[in-house]
């Protein structure tokens, strides 16, 4: 039986406002906690234990405040030092080794990627502890180095690009060669233009897991001029204790190089989801 | 053309600092993790190095920590069910072709993509039991509606839904209630429910032919019954993909939760295994005894993942 006409007609709009009513408590759901802590930003410390949303006057000074108690500027510039230098780094090493699995042909390539693949698969915590008491032989516990170093290296970003790097035709590096290209020329000025889309997907998200990176900072770190935003933040926290208003402030500094990373790189993200998607 | 011989040297090139990276920091470290794991080995050096075998392994089925905290780590991922219900849920309504459904979608990812310490302080204030909004919000509700409720202390309370006792693993009525370990449940389905495993969703049903649904609909099927018997059994592939990852996740997860909202207490309820492992070998620096613990949990992700792979080869190829 198919409906017709009118009843077609409200049967459509029916559902399509009952979506909108059920997206729309969602949506306000997900809002309430950001909306609240944007507000309690603005507040008196008084007024944010107080049930009334709106501050009665609004204090943007509170954010001044957060950089006069904590060396912030200086948190947010190593947390930012740090993840670019990561993921630079990163996107090279596994761009190159990416393009030796995926474009040139050697033996014992498959062998190797497949051990690049089963690592893929150990939890974080297992190579933590090794990798922190070769930190301590290196004397790198309490550096930038220490930082960077160990994250510059990724199974994972490989196996991203060579996904990435086994759609472009074979043609174009044949037709490189041919023209008398290195094995350097091809990679750098056919390969990598092409792979540019894989480049920034897996820049956003190396960038993304380093500017939030918590563990490896917080087992490494001891000086507070080292601190990241995350280990910053956790100490803000623990120390200053119950000045909420302030440490929203804070938070919300925190977030908001997020949100416009994300509004920005929108189409970049959602396609990497997707392609990780492969990963198992 | 360049020679084979060539070829294999340029590829050399091309790997070595990445593999380099990878036998110093990935692959020397697991060998090395388990060979440690044999050892009693301590960074203080409190007691004489020794070799001691399966003991630390052999310690750790007689530690009842152990076996709490595992349960601890059952219990948050009891999580994971729901949230990817949600997530599916919230994809079907989002795969509608609605004005302004972009702006929905955009909306629901900011949890997952903001998610991180600030998101968990964020969280800790909220369920302040005394200042928080979350019960100052409960107590208007009580008020407004003339009950009288206990509003829960969350990350200050012990209770939970299954009524899990504190130092023992055993349940008694009284634990039973709301409490620090449902509180991060809570928070981690706002977190993850529009997240990725959503946008998965979302492609997985871009990727359903329409011919299907519409056939499904000529033969005058409802929203339900084109959901039982053309999307899910669609998205199955999908939904695997997910349970399986999240279940990795989770297995490992709960460390930032504890270290930032609740110091793995009250009384130890949301220390999971990841956390434990964290105290054992960063603030009681027992290298040995945390490197036995760790390929205790990379054992049981590897069978996991083992049989959710035989599992769902056999299953999804039809």
């Amino acid at each position: 039986m198919k409906r017709g006409g009118f009843a077609a007609w409200w049967f459509r709009r029916g559902r399509f406002a009952a979506s909108y009513a059920v997206l729309t408590v969602l949506a306000v759901t997900t809002l309430i906690p950001f909306l609240w802590m944007v507000l309690a930003s603005f507040k008196p410390l008084a007024e944010v234990e107080a049930l009334n949303p709106l501050p009665s006057a609004w204090h943007p000074e509170n954010y001044l405040r957060v950089f006069q108690q904590i060396p912030f500027a200086r948190y947010y510039f190593n947390s930012l030092f740090i993840a670019a230098w990561v993921t630079a780094l990163q996107c090279l090493t596994s761009a190159m080794a990416a393009y030796a699995f995926a474009r040139l042909r050697w033996r014992f390539r498959d062998h190797v990627f497949r051990l690049y693949l089963a690592t893929l698969m150990i939890p974080g915590v297992v190579t933590m502890i090794p990798n922190y008491t070769l930190m301590v032989k290196l004397h790198l516990l309490d550096s930038y180095l220490g930082l960077i170093v160990p994250a510059a290296f990724s199974a994972f970003g490989t196996f991203l690009l060579r996904q990435f790097m086994l759609t472009i035709p074979p043609s174009l590096d044949e037709a490189a060669a041919m023209d008398g290209a290195t094995p350097w020329q091809i990679f750098w000025d056919v390969i990598m233009p092409l792979s540019r889309a894989g480049l920034v997907t897996l820049a956003i998200f190396t960038f993304l897991g380093n500017y939030g990176s918590f563990f490896w900072p917080l087992v490494l770190i001891k000086s507070e001029h080292l601190r990241t935003l995350p280990i910053g933040m956790l100490y803000f926290d623990t120390i200053y204790g119950r000045q909420t208003n302030l440490i929203m402030a804070a938070s919300v500094m925190n977030i908001i190089p997020l949100v416009i990373l994300f509004v920005v790189a929108q189409k970049f993200i959602v396609r990497g989801i997707q392609l990780g998607a492969v990963k198992g | 053309m360049r020679g084979r011989r060539e070829e294999t040297w340029a590829a050399l090139a091309f790997l070595a600092p990445n593999f380099l990276g990878f036998v110093v920091f990935t692959a020397g470290p697991v060998l090395f993790s388990l060979a440690v794991s044999f050892t009693n080995w301590n960074l203080q050096r409190t007691i004489p190095f020794q070799w001691v075998r399966l003991g630390n392994f052999a310690d750790l089925l007689h530690d009842p920590n152990f076996w709490l905290y595992l349960v601890n780590t059952g219990y948050l991922m009891l999580g994971i069910p729901l949230s990817i219900a949600g997530s599916l849920f919230l994809a079907i309504l989002l795969s509608q072709r609605l004005r302004g459904i972009v702006a929905y979608r955009t909306l629901f990812y900011l949890p997952t993509f903001t998610s991180g310490v600030a998101i968990m302080i964020l969280w800790k204030a909220l369920y302040n039991p005394e200042f928080g909004p979350i019960n100052a919000a409960l107590g208007w509700l009580a008020d407004t509606l003339r009950v009288a409720i206990t509003a829960p202390t969350w990350l200050l309370s012990t209770h939970n839904l299954l009524g899990l006792d504190v130092e023992q693993v055993r349940l008694t009525a009284s634990q039973w209630g709301v409490g620090a370990r449902d509180a991060l449940i809570i928070m981690g389905i706002w977190i993850g429910i529009g997240g990725s495993n959503m946008l998965l969703y979302l492609a997985g049903i871009s990727n359903i032919p329409t011919e299907l649904v519409e056939a499904a609909q000529l033969d005058g099927a409802g929203n339900w019954s084109i959901f039982r018997h053309v999307t899910w059994p669609q998205l199955a592939p999908t939904t695997f993909f997910i349970v399986v990852m999240s279940f990795i996740g989770g297995l490992q997860g709960g460390f930032e939760q504890a270290r930032v909202m609740t110091m793995g207490g009250p009384a130890g309820t949301t220390t999971t295994l990841a956390y434990y492992i964290y105290t054992k070998a960063f603030e009681e620096f027992q290298i040995g005894y945390a490197s036995a613990l760790s390929w205790i949990l990379f054992s049981v992700i590897f069978v996991v993942t083992l049989i959710n792979w035989r599992v769902g080869h056999r299953e999804l190829s039809y």
